[in-house]
């Protein structure tokens, strides 16, 4: 059976690797003078470099300029990296900032069209079209989620509700009564959703739903298919951060190997996150983008700390647009254990792969003498017995997986359904008590 | 054949106070009761004199609940009573996962989980012993 894939430009998309180079080396030498000559942090950090924008005449120069980090952003709050004088800024858009003060974003007019135009092409690359209506469950607000949807799913004629984030309840009628048919959140509110209908007793059946795009945080494979038999539904990856302009950089295909990164509007790298080198593709490292047309906050080799992988090849649907492996983790959630580099994805989908063990887990790190790693899975119902030697066999199952696949020593703590922290927005999945006792 | 439930509960203070709580307000009485605990968590088993609407009442406030056959069976009250029921069940290579007792005026009962409940239920009925149906228990 050939796959359907749908299309917003057909023509930009289906570039070959050669035209999208040429596109690239044109708009990168312009994005360089552009910031040069309108972002003073750009232009001193040039001069200290004794960089001129005339060295970079392609690709493969661009690992001339330095590495721009999130730091700087936050040492140039609120204002100070944008290009453009306020008059010619339309919206600001700032990350939740769990981690210090927010960084903040904006928006020319021109910034916005790109933006909906990438999510546009985003939101079709998954199939899903004008007839489709879509329940947009993204908070609406700073925080990019929302209105990027929002803007996309209105381009390409699909009917949206702006329905925003929380209130599971009215999420349910809504999907019921108006009878979506694509739901955009995070994966883990997905899940919540999922739940929330299964003690209500609705079949999802009975719902209209048939494709979810999630993103907003790294998920691993397991989870997806936890996703897609819970609701019934195709589920998609989606990347994207507000530095760059939100949802909408890059995407899954129905292949579902890889998410699409525009490679019209950004260059991305892989580097090696410890001595700031860049790998080649294929690579596991972290993820750097060279915005190529942005005017409110241009931004040049941007750190982003998310974990991937490269791949050039050209896609099944016809795409040559770089794909990037789903997120593996990022490089500041990256746990080490007793010396062992773990990411949270890497215990989730080991964890998947358990009979018994639902979505329903939290990681805590401690320190005693040594790290010790508590692993609070929630019982399912098919997992629990009246006898205490099989508990303990479930426990200690758990236990032996994650020693001999991630070379972890966990101690699983059973806990009652419910008693993990449900979450509407990012999960938090990991809570590492070592740094506050240090 | 004894219609036991078996409850997850979390080893924290005032989780028995709230799990009897619900039990009180909807009227279900406890025959008899056993609990085994971890460090984390303990299973309560119960025999109740209605164990299905006890299972339901206890689904609906989202507690996770099992049910499990048991053997309930008379004991004599006296030293070696419940010797002579071990013997019969080691020598005949049934394996007894756990038991509890419960007393009434007259007589001490034994309930028992076993790997083999349908051998080990012709064993005690063939070395003449009183075995309890689900009903006779409920409504102690």
């Amino acid at each position: 059976m050939s796959k359907r894939y749908e299309y917003w430009n057909k023509e930009m998309e289906l570039k070959n690797r050669k035209e999208l180079d040429e596109i690239q080396n044109k708009r990168l030498r312009a994005i360089v003078k552009y910031c040069y000559d309108n972002v003073p942090f750009y232009n001193k950090k040039f001069k200290e470099n004794n960089l001129h924008p005339d060295d970079i005449k392609t690709k493969d120069d661009i690992i001339k300029i330095p590495i721009t980090y999130k730091q700087d952003l936050r040492d140039n709050y609120p204002f100070n990296m944008f290009a453009v004088p306020m008059k010619d800024i339309v919206r600001i858009h700032a990350s939740s900032g769990t981690t210090g003060k927010p960084t903040v974003v904006g928006y020319t007019a021109k910034d916005i069209e790109t933006w909906t135009e990438l999510m546009a092409r985003t939101i079709m690359a998954t199939n899903v079209t004008k007839e489709d209506i879509i329940q947009n469950a993204y908070g609406y607000g700073l925080f990019t989620g929302g209105l990027g949807f929002h803007y996309g799913a209105e381009k390409i004629g699909a009917t949206v509700i702006p329905i925003s984030g929380g209130n599971t309840e009215r999420q349910i009628l809504i999907m019921q009564d108006f009878k979506s048919t694509v739901l955009t959140c995070t994966p883990s509110y997905s899940l919540y959703i999922a739940e929330y209908l299964k003690n209500l007793d609705i079949d999802v059946d009975s719902l209209s739903l048939r494709v979810g795009i999630f993103g907003a945080e790294p998920w691993s494979e397991a989870l997806r298919s936890k996703i897609e038999d819970a609701l019934h539904i195709d589920a998609f990856d989606i990347y994207g951060l507000s530095e760059l302009c939100g949802p909408g950089v890059s995407i899954e295909c129905p292949e579902k190997a890889g998410l699409h990164i525009w490679e019209d509007h950004f260059i991305p790298e892989i580097i090696d996150p410890e001595n700031g080198e860049q790998k080649n593709m294929g690579e596991q490292g972290a993820l750097v983008f060279t915005t190529l047309t942005k005017e409110g906050i241009p931004l040049l080799r941007y750190l982003t700390n998310d974990i991937t992988v490269l791949n050039e090849e050209k896609c099944n649907c016809g795409r040559w647009h770089i794909r990037m492996r789903k997120v593996i983790g990022r490089a500041d959630d990256m746990l080490i254990i007793r010396g062992i580099n773990v990411f949270p994805s890497e215990v989730e989908y080991q964890l998947m792969k358990i009979p018994g063990v639902s979505e329903n887990y939290q990681i805590i790190i401690d320190r005693d003498i040594l790290d010790r790693l508590i692993l609070k899975v929630e019982v399912t119902p098919e997992a629990f017995s009246d006898k205490v030697s099989e508990m303990e066999d479930f426990k200690k199952n758990i236990e032996q997986r994650l020693y001999s696949s991630l070379q972890i020593h966990a101690n699983v703590e059973l806990v009652a359904p419910g008693k993990i922290e449900r979450s509407i927005g990012k999960a938090k999945r990991v809570i590492d008590l070592r740094t506050k006792n240090i | 054949m004894v219609k036991q439930v078996s409850v997850f509960l979390p080893n924290e203070p005032g989780v028995l106070a709230k799990f009897t709580e619900l039990l009180e307000n909807n009227k279900i009485n406890i025959r008899a009761l056993t609990v085994a605990e971890t460090a984390d968590y303990g299973i309560l088993r119960i025999i109740v004199n209605n164990p299905d609407k006890c299972i339901e009442v206890l689904r609906n406030a989202n507690y996770l609940v099992s049910e499990t056959d048991v053997l309930a069976f008379e004991v004599e009250d006296k030293p070696g009573g419940l010797h002579r029921i071990a013997n019969l069940m080691g020598e005949n290579n049934i394996n007894i996962e756990y038991l509890y007792s419960t007393l009434t005026s007259k007589t001490a009962i034994i309930l028992m989980r076993v790997n083999d409940l349908e051998k080990a239920s012709t064993l005690l009925k063939d070395a003449g012993i009183k075995i309890f149906s689900g009903s006779e228990i409920y409504s102690i």
